[in-house]
């Protein structure tokens, strides 16, 4: 016993370096594998309120550009309200038309924090819990598609950016519907990987991505971007498409949360459907 | 004895705040991801026993990681060159050795010295990091190229702080 106590001594700074290294490299591990990170990230009350607080400074310098953003966005909605068509009904009735229910619901949200020169990008917004943000929604901004949300505090929630390597989302090409699996190789961030399209779809540079809307996340037919290129190192049936994101991710401001009305229903459907 | 801890406590703070709401702002490629917190680790008196050290840079690393949502990522970064602290500073020492009542600063021991203290163990860090960031060698290329650029504005940054903070 004395003799383990001496050699404790003797390397006590070796022994606490293993030790903390290891703890560290396991709580990372972890994370990194199964995306679960309970106490450490950025929806924190404290840590979210220091964003907070610089986001305060840094958004006078995109004004400009969100402004644009803001009133092209306007114009586009107002082109859609009930004002902008001529009327030609005869009888005006109003009935509750059981054909349309509302499915998705919008919260806007303020980016606090963003990144992208990290492998795994994050954002934090000022919305959470008690703004009705949960977990599993997704974020979208005015130009595309932005990320899924990941924890939320009373006040504040964290995202994580399609700009991370570990998020797969499923998209298509609008023109034949075609989808695949989006990834990011943590290169370039105004670029995106589109995984998986059989070789004999017809493509073209310029097409149009959108969310396939399969799971209950996003909603389908979301902008993601455009085709920029194709990549011919093709794995057997398949190849890869290079995708120029619509979305600037170094100026983002505003964001909507998005949440699915029937997303219990669908996912309680689903999971009997595989245990069966 | 109590002013010591007092301004290492502040430099912990304004180092983790500076890291997270500044230089992480800096977004301009990939490949620059500057991480200048370790000053930190670099600034500790030449007296801290190495428990003490381990400690703190497993705290310093936590602090960064709640900020970034990496759990465990800086951390491991940060106590992986704390280890390696006390064999670079017994191998570049002064002929001499270090003179009781001094710091581990530049205006104490030159430029030289402080430089080729700062470059080895930012250079430990931010290889260290962006492997482990990457999660694999795959793209080696990317990962030397980033840890590169980023040491380099690293060590300049930290360099320069010392001219325009410590002038004592």
């Amino acid at each position: 016993m004395r003799g383990l106590m001496r050699i404790l001594l003797k390397y006590h700074f070796g022994i606490l370096f293993i030790v903390l290294e290891i703890i560290s490299l396991t709580i990372y591990i972890n994370d990194t594998e199964n995306n679960k990170n309970i106490i450490l990230n950025s929806s924190h009350a404290i840590v979210a309120g220091f964003y907070n607080a610089s986001s305060h400074v840094f958004e006078y310098f995109n004004l400009r550009k969100i402004n644009y953003q803001l009133n092209k966005e306007n114009a586009e909605l107002k082109g859609k309200l009930k004002s902008a068509y001529k009327d030609n009904e005869i009888n005006i009735l109003d009935i509750y038309d059981s054909v349309y229910t509302k499915k998705y619901y919008h919260i806007s949200a303020k980016v606090i924090n963003n990144s992208i020169n990290k492998q795994h990008n994050y954002l934090t917004l000022n919305k959470g819990s008690k703004q009705g943000v949960e977990p599993e929604m997704a974020v979208v901004s005015p130009t595309g598609i932005v990320g899924i949300v990941k924890e939320v505090s009373n006040n504040y929630s964290s995202v994580i950016s399609i700009l991370n390597t570990k998020l797969n989302i499923s998209a298509k090409i609008k023109r034949n519907n075609y989808f695949g699996s989006l990834t990011w190789d943590g290169n370039d961030y105004t670029r995106m990987l589109l995984k998986e399209i059989p070789n004999h779809v017809e493509r073209h540079i310029g097409d149009t991505i959108v969310t396939s809307g399969f799971s209950t996340i996003f909603p389908g037919g979301k902008l993601i971007g455009i085709i920029s290129d194709f990549s011919d190192e093709n794995n057997g049936n398949f190849f890869n498409i290079i995708i120029e994101l619509s979305t600037d991710f170094k100026n983002l401001t505003y964001v909507y949360i998005i949440g699915n009305y029937d997303k219990t229903e669908q996912l309680d459907l689903e999971e009997r459907t595989i245990n069966d | 004895m109590i002013k010591i801890y007092l301004r290492n406590i502040l430099r912990f703070v304004i180092l983790v705040l500076f890291q997270v709401l500044v230089i992480n702002n800096i977004q301009i490629t990939p490949l620059l991801n500057p991480l200048i917190y370790t000053l930190f680790i670099l600034l500790l008196p030449f007296e801290t026993p190495g428990w003490l050290l381990l400690i703190v840079a497993f705290v310093l690393g936590i602090s960064v990681d709640i900020f970034t949502n990496t759990p465990g990522l800086h951390t491991s970064a940060t106590v992986f060159i704390s280890v390696f602290r006390p064999f670079v500073l017994r191998s570049i020492a002064p002929r001499d050795g270090y003179e009781a009542g001094t710091f581990p600063r530049l205006a104490f021991y030159g430029f030289n010295w402080f430089f080729r203290y700062t470059l080895i163990l930012v250079f430990i860090h931010h290889l260290f990091f962006f492997i482990l960031e990457a999660f694999g060698f795959s793209n080696f290329l990317f990962i030397i190229s980033r840890t590169l650029l980023s040491s380099f504005v690293s060590v300049f940054l930290i360099v320069l702080s010392q001219y325009i903070i410590y002038r004592d």
